[in-house]
């Protein structure tokens, strides 16, 4: 049963994210690598956070679980606007570094458009951001225990797997809608992008009520999924011509370096 | 680059990422090397674009060679750097996946190596710091002296007494390490086994190892083999160094690294440049290599026909080190890393010496050893991963040797100590509540 348990959760949590990277990443070095740079950002983010919320937490009060609870949504609200900052800060390094690529070498075209550069940087923010939020749970869910047996939820692991997945996406695409905001001077969506993350987190406030925040996380998640797919250039049309198999720029394109 | 000559160049054997490219053979062409940066510009304003093929034709060839190495550099810059993630990440799994699963790895029971004298299960904070940076002196120094050392007998061209050393260095960890290794594999899983089956094994394995690393065999064997044994060292390293002088000793090991790289006059330097003047490899047995040589097409021959010495019959005997409770030899391995030579068709490959492996892993395996946490194990192999981005990006830009160690090991030291301390309690604060980032 555990490792039933432990095999579902870690394929819905990271299902997704894993093919999106088998399938248009791995084959370009390049992109891996801004992946592995989005998720190192993330990552220093996460740090500067912890650094803050560990400061609040050693010159508070460690008995009042009041205090300790807001000290805990400060650092959430804190880590949120925090990443936010630092995908503004890999935007401007990503900016920098292209045009010096582009400065180097001979070509009048980068070698990795800012788009690709948005989705790969989104999806590196997301697959750290699930991996820290998700693997301990998933490692604990191996071993022998029981889940819930305090009368706490027993849906914990996977409502866990399945916030995690919604993350991730939406990382995904909060990164495509973000540097697009940028690129195109839009500020409101840039903000939107901000509150809609806050809005995230903060509906997890009311976990273990879990129909309160999974059910509109995933309305979130399909509402960003959307917008960044506009974002990325699609469109009705391109979408059926794509489903359809009659789109040849993409058919050509699959035949052809860029 | 003209690495060679230049005085300010110091090359870290063990740990330096030297880029060789150009450098086909850097001592008979040094003029183009020296203006690669004044001649670059105006080429690449009235050049004609380079595709991906480029073919040199023997006039113009020099100074071509140059904006064709920017954009070489460039193209397959980011290539090579996932040809490095690829290995490094797969030794980290290895060890990782080793010290989750079999605990003998992590069992400490009292027993340390010879160069860590000095034990840590001291009353007092400051006596066990105290006892951990003496250790590391020791180990630290022990590794110094094996360097000049082996410099010392490359120069005067004792080349039987390193092969030697490194055979019985290699039968040791190819046979001994893997038998333990196995053991305790079977203990883990509580596998029945029986001796003349282990023989098999275990000789078949050894076997096939020593004629992959010291003699030929194909690119991709002789790669797995190359991390496995990075993994074992690992693992021992992991095992029987005692806690805080791990720590320190990695921490020691790439200020070392640095200075030993940044100031001139370092063993290591006069292994190398000793071996350019000779026109011969730098020890390839202990350097992972993803070289792949095109043989077809070349332009030039001469340059040409010593490849296949250098890539198609790897290696020779690098320096190498096992460390046990019995005491063997000390490492100072080569790690340097650098592409091969290439030509036109491509693939400079990249080379990263084993070292720099091993000293990865050790790092993330301690990562994973130390408590329950899998944030902090995959904090540090981002943080390595990363560093050894950067340091190939340096590499490409300053085109001279550096040492892999430092920025990784420096990364991943800041953010496993981060990670354990402040990112731990805040995560599991944020799992208890069920709240998400």
């Amino acid at each position: 049963m555990t490792a039933a348990v432990f095999f579902g959760c870690t394929f819905i949590a990271f299902g997704p994210a894993i093919a999106l990277f088998l399938f248009t990443i791995a084959r370009d070095p390049l992109r891996v690598i801004f992946l592995i740079a989005g998720a190192f950002f993330w990552l220093v983010s996460l740090l500067l956070s912890s650094l803050v919320w560990f400061i609040t937490v050693q010159i508070s009060n460690r008995d009042s679980a009041a205090q300790q609870k807001g000290l805990l949504i400060f650092g959430v609200v804190l880590s949120v606007l925090l990443q936010e900052i630092f995908r503004f800060g890999y935007y401007k390094l990503l900016k920098k570094a292209n045009e010096g690529l582009l400065a180097l070498s001979q070509e009048e075209t980068m070698p990795i458009s800012i788009r690709q550069l948005a989705y790969v940087s989104g999806l590196g923010f997301g697959f750290m951001s699930g991996a820290f939020s998700v693997v301990n749970i998933l490692a604990d869910s191996v071993g022998p225990g029981t889940i819930g047996i305090h009368g706490d939820s027993q849906h914990y692991f996977l409502s866990s797997a399945f916030m995690t997945m919604a993350i991730i996406l939406l990382h995904m695409f909060w990164g495509v809608v973000f540097f697009d905001a940028c690129e195109k001077q839009r500020w409101w969506a840039l903000a939107a992008v901000v509150l809609s993350h806050l809005l995230v987190s903060c509906l997890t406030f009311q976990n273990p009520e879990y129909v309160g925040s999974l059910v509109p996380t995933y309305v979130i998640m399909f509402l960003m999924g959307v917008w960044a797919f506009c974002c990325a250039g699609g469109s009705l049309r391109n979408l059926k011509l794509c489903l359809t198999c009659k789109d040849k720029d993409f058919l050509l394109a699959n035949h052809r370096p860029r | 680059m003209n690495a060679s000559d230049s005085e300010e160049d110091c090359y870290n054997e063990r740990t330096a990422l030297v880029q060789a490219e150009n450098p086909a053979l850097p001592s008979y062409r040094p003029e183009p090397e020296q203006a690669p940066p004044t001649n670059a510009e105006p080429k690449m304003q009235g050049g004609a674009r380079r595709g991906g093929s480029p073919v040199l034709d023997g006039g113009e060839a020099d100074q071509e060679a140059d904006v064709d190495d920017e954009e070489l550099t460039l193209k397959y810059g980011a290539k090579h750097v996932i040809m490095l993630f690829v290995p490094v990440t797969l030794c980290m799994v290895v060890v990782v996946a080793t010290i989750k699963s079999v605990s003998f790895y992590t069992e400490k029971n009292g027993q340390q190596l010879i160069y860590t004298p000095f034990t840590e299960d001291t009353a007092s904070v400051g006596l066990r710091l105290l006892n951990s940076v003496l250790n590391t002196i020791i180990m630290i120094s022990v590794i110094v002296v094996m360097t000049i050392f082996l410099v010392v007998l490359y120069k005067y061209r004792c080349y039987k007494f390193i092969h030697g050393w490194l055979i019985l260095s290699s039968l040791m960890l190819l046979f001994w390490f893997s038998f333990m290794y196995l053991g305790e594999v079977f203990k883990t899983y509580n596998v029945a086994m029986d001796y003349p089956t282990v023989g098999m094994i275990i000789w078949n394995f050894g076997a096939v190892g020593m004629i992959c690393i010291h003699w030929k065999g194909p690119l991709q064997l002789q790669q797995a083999y190359l991390i496995v044994i990075s993994a074992l060292m690992a693992l021992v390293f992991i095992k029987y160094l005692p806690e805080w002088s791990a720590w320190v000793i990695l921490g020691a090991i790439s200020i070392y690294d640095l200075v030993a790289v940044l100031c001139p006059k370092g063993p290591l330097r006069m292994l190398v440049e000793t071996a350019q003047e000779r026109n011969e490899p730098i020890f390839p047995a202990l350097i992972y290599s993803s070289a792949m040589v095109w043989t077809v097409g070349m332009a030039n021959p001469s340059a040409h026909s010593e490849r296949p010495a250098q890539d198609a019959a790897p290696l020779w005997e690098g320096e190498e080190a096992e460390q046990s409770s019995a005491g063997a030899e000390p490492e100072s391995r080569p790690s340097r890393s650098y592409p091969a030579d290439e030509d036109l068709e491509e693939d400079r490959g990249v080379k990263l010496g084993l070292g720099d492996f091993i000293f990865y892993s050790v790092l993330v395996g301690k990562a994973a050893a130390t408590g329950e946490d899998w944030n902090t194990t995959l904090a540090c192999f981002v943080a390595i991963l990363i560093g050894l981005c950067l340091t190939l990006l340096l590499l490409a830009i300053f085109k001279k040797a550096l040492p892999a160690l430092p920025i990784s090991i420096t990364f991943g030291l800041v953010f496993y100590f981060s990670t354990d301390y402040l990112v731990r309690p805040f995560m599991d604060s944020l799992a208890d509540h069920q709240f998400y980032i």
